[in-house]
């Protein structure tokens, strides 16, 4: 109780509790490896080898990082206004048909570059049309956003299906996918990216998309700390009653956030859709909305850090896959473990060490040489 | 500066030290209290009050010193350990369940045993115990959301002693009571002194340390400046020495000058969420050039007649005219570029947002003013205003970029109220200025205020400090049940309101 409003200088709550978290959930994943007869260490390189060892390793880690920011990001947008938002699933799920729509309506004309924004613009509307439901149930009706949102991931992938199955599928073939967009509708490999560090991309999907992820962290930042909308948000975020007071009108700002929030999500869409695969897929988000939580989670919601944590789990899952390759006691399922254990310690239980590191900390101020 | 009870001593501190970080909140605190007293402990918001009165109750441990309970030395580490050892706790803000009976109140946490059945009936024949010895009557099955607040109180000191208190720690305990249940419980308690329990009064108000302790400690600044036998002091040094200066406890205020009406309230009635009748049927209209207080006990209205009048409730009937203007259907941004500011009631949940910098507070409401940027915020313009504002209303630390939880109660009212004032408002509605504010601070807000009504705007002023609204208001309407009881003037005598505000005279 005492511990918890003790202020504590940025160095330590933004690099010291991370790092500590982190290495605890190694050391206990490490046991499990342990326990399952593999050596951790052993493990531990080859997770960090696969991840980061070589060129391509690089370009996958990074492709998964891309669509991690931008579920994070569609996650922080929404817990900035006090929004719960876990159905950036359902709502990168939909953006992908935006994306799909505009690719297979333009690659056949016009050059990548110039189908790019408008595919930008028709996964954000598409993502955020998925968000303007559960969005206006909780402006106008008190419907708990996490509950409608949840539940529209299950609508979305139903529609999905549909659309896949009977509108988009290529007539004649089995997988319920839409056909190949031309280069038109593809989004670059960014190879000169890691040929600048003296890397090979190789097969790796890593695209322009990444490049977007960025400047949408900067825009997301931008208007969060610097425009007024993004100060009626915050207020509304922390303080519901000053909000009121202060005459922010509850539901534009629920609207507007929820819209935005979707968006960011359905632009996720634009990394597997249009720059891996070049064809809508059918589940092809594969959970990257849930982990967009725990990224937001772990990176406080802030742009930066969600840029570190997105890697973090990129890295967690290109390394965890070339671990599940190289060991095969370790099996995917093990990975998943091990993505538990970061999302445990560094999400759940962030404040699990606190009390005992502002204790360390004030023992360090007072003595003599840190205190002042 | 030790000063030495005749008596035994119930309570002892001897050297208690705490920080937290680089607060000082307390510094080597000594105090004795004697067996059978009533012990009061005043000092402004921050001077470490609480923090002290925690490490008693185990909430906090201290740093270093030590605490002698009948002589002996203890060890609290808790809440429990603090029971077991003697001290209960009135806090300020009561500890009960609602929708239990008292009983169960009584009873919570003191079960004895897995079923409830024995416990009950120990507990009932122990109730009529401690009414039998210390006149504490209150039936013991009514529920608690059915009782005024002073039975409520009442039930928190019979907590303390069904748990077998000898020492009772009241925090600010007469902050919600009317004067004639603070005279009540002043009773109460001398009862129990002379039963021999000892009482350790929290309090800012120098008048309640008059009127009933035996001895007592100011606090500034995390120490004990002084400890005095109250009848060898006066009010006159208590405030000097919690402030550290000489100040005023008078409002000097001149002649009202009242103009045209700039707000009238015209047959407003408001519901709350529950579709009770907070505000019923009131009319009023306040002039340009004074002040109208609105007295009453917490909790007859005046916060929803508040939040109406802002715009922030929407009235169920009756019309609300601002300049002339009606209001209907404004919402509080346009009414604030109507004219009307609104320091609220309680600037924890409205009036700031605490994890916001300064200066971020510094436009709450008026933000989307065109002096603040269009779209962006102009980060420049808006701490260039904020720091003009610390120094002219002397907000302490002097910091735009600190966050508003970090600054004392005082300096975070000032936020509000410079944000408000500075706009030049021509009707200004005030609730509770001074809530939890320390004395000089008190002392500059109710200047301001008093400015404010002499530039020729009108001001409404809500508070639940009698003294307050009698040293501020020109004219004085009471509240009781959501009705405007009566209206007085300024010069009316406390015992007239007093009355008025526990509804028995109009």
């Amino acid at each position: 109780m005492s511990t918890a409003s003790v202020p504590l200088p940025g160095w330590i709550n933004y690099g010291v509790i991370p790092l500590i978290n982190l290495a605890l959930a190694f050391f206990f994943s490490g046991i499990v490896v342990w326990a399952i007869g593999e050596n951790p260490f052993e493990a531990l390189q080859l997770l960090l080898v696969g991840a980061l060892g070589r060129g391509e390793g690089i370009g996958f880690t990074l492709f998964y990082t891309t669509s991690f920011i931008f579920t994070g990001l569609s996650v922080a947008v929404a817990i900035h206004s006090g929004l719960f938002n876990i159905g950036s699933e359902g709502q990168a799920y939909l953006g992908g048909l935006g994306a799909a729509l505009v690719a297979l309506s333009l690659d056949a004309y016009v050059p990548w570059y110039v189908t790019m924004p408008f595919a930008v613009i028709g996964a954000a509307l598409f993502g955020a049309a998925c968000a303007a439901i559960p969005a206006w149930l909780q402006a106008k009706r008190g419907s708990h956003v996490v509950i409608t949102t949840i539940m529209f991931n299950f609508i979305v992938s139903s529609l999905m299906n549909y659309v896949l199955v009977h509108m988009l599928i290529v007539p004649g073939k089995m997988a319920p996918e839409s056909r190949t967009f031309l280069p038109g509708g593809q989004l670059p490999k960014l190879d000169w990216l890691i040929a600048m560090f003296g890397g090979k991309l190789g097969a790796a999907p890593l695209n322009f998309s990444f490049l977007i992820a960025l400047i949408m962290c900067f825009l997301v930042w931008v208007l969060i700390w610097r425009t007024k909308l993004g100060y009626e948000m915050r207020t509304l975020g922390i303080s519901p009653s000053a909000a009121s007071y202060a005459g922010i009108g509850y539901s534009k700002i629920v609207m507007i956030t929820m819209l935005i929030s979707g968006g960011l999500a359905g632009m996720m869409a634009l990394n597997p859709v249009m720059g891996a695969s070049a064809r809508l897929q059918i589940e092809f988000v594969g959970g990257a909305g849930f982990v967009g939580i725990a990224v937001s989670l772990m990176g406080r919601n802030h742009p930066a850090g969600i840029v570190l944590s997105a890697l973090l789990f990129g890295i967690l899952y290109q390394g965890g896959a070339e671990l599940s390759f190289d060991m095969p006691a370790i099996t995917r399922d093990m990975i998943v473990v091990i993505q538990g254990m970061v999302i445990l310690f560094a999400g759940a239980l962030e404040y699990m060490l606190r009390p005992a590191i502002v204790r360390a900390y004030q023992q360090f101020a007072r003595s003599p040489a840190g205190g002042r | 500066m030790s000063f030495e009870p005749a008596k035994e001593p119930a309570i002892e501190l001897v050297g208690i030290d705490k920080k937290f970080g680089a607060v000082h909140a307390n510094k080597n605190i000594n105090l004795t209290v004697a067996k059978g007293s009533i012990h009061g402990i005043i000092g402004e918001n921050g001077a470490g009050k609480s923090t002290l009165m925690s490490i008693l109750y185990g909430f906090y441990q201290a740093d270093e010193g030590e605490i002698r309970i009948s002589g002996k030395p203890v060890t609290i580490r808790d809440s429990q350990a603090a029971i077991s050892s003697g001290i209960g706790m009135v806090h300020q803000h009561f500890m009960l369940v609602e929708n239990f009976t008292v009983l169960e109140n009584v009873m919570l946490g003191a079960e004895g045993g897995q079923l409830l059945r024995r416990g009950v009936a120990s507990a009932r024949k122990e109730l009529k115990r401690l009414e039998a010895d210390y006149g504490l009557d209150v039936d013991p099955d009514a529920v608690i959301e059915e009782l005024p607040v002073g039975r409520q109180q009442r039930v928190e000191i019979l907590k303390a002693l069904y748990r077998g208190a000898e020492i009772l720690i009241l925090d600010e305990p007469t902050g919600v009571l009317t004067p004639p249940e603070a005279d009540h419980l002043f009773k109460v308690l001398r009862v129990l002194r002379d039963q021999g329990k000892t009482i350790i009064l929290i309090t800012h108000k120098l008048r309640e340390i008059m009127a009933i302790t035996d001895t007592v400690s100011v606090m500034r600044r995390g120490e004990i400046v002084a400890t005095r036998k109250t009848a060898d002091t006066t009010v006159e040094e208590l405030a000097e020495l919690m402030v550290g200066r000489r100040v005023l406890l008078r409002v000097e205020k001149g002649e009202a000058d009242p103009g045209k009406v700039l707000l009238s309230v015209k047959n407003l009635t408001v519901k709350d969420s529950r579709g009770v009748t907070m505000v019923d049927d009131v009319s009023f209209e306040v002039r340009a050039g004074e002040i109208v207080g609105i007295a009453g006990v917490a909790g007859n209205g005046q916060s929803e007649l508040l939040e109406a009048i802002a715009g922030i409730r929407k009235p169920s009937s009756g019309e609300i005219i601002v300049n002339g203007q009606s209001i209907a259907g404004s919402d509080p941004a346009m009414l604030r570029a109507l004219g009307l500011a609104h320091i609220p009631e309680d600037r924890h949940h409205m009036g700031l947002v605490l994890k916001f910098e300064e200066y971020e507070n510094s436009i709450l409401g008026y933000h989307r003013d065109r002096r603040y940027g269009g779209a962006m915020l102009d980060l420049d313009a808006i701490r260039k205003q904020a720091e003009e504002q610390i120094v002219k209303y002397d907000i302490r630390p002097p910091n735009a970029r600190l966050k508003t939880a970090n600054f004392s109660g005082g300096n975070q009212q000032k936020i509000v109220v410079a944000r408000e004032i500075e706009r030049d408002p021509d009707v200004l509605i005030i609730g509770q200025p001074t809530r939890g504010v320390d004395i000089g601070a008190i002392e500059f807000i109710h200047k301001r205020i008093i400015d404010t009504r002499d530039a020729g705007k009108a001001v409404l002023l809500v508070s639940v400090e009698l003294d307050e609204i009698r040293s501020l208001s020109d004219r004085i309407l009471v509240m009781f049940a959501g009705k405007v009881v009566g209206e007085k003037s300024g010069e009316a005598g406390e015992q007239t309101l007093g009355l008025m505000m526990a509804g028995i005279a109009a």
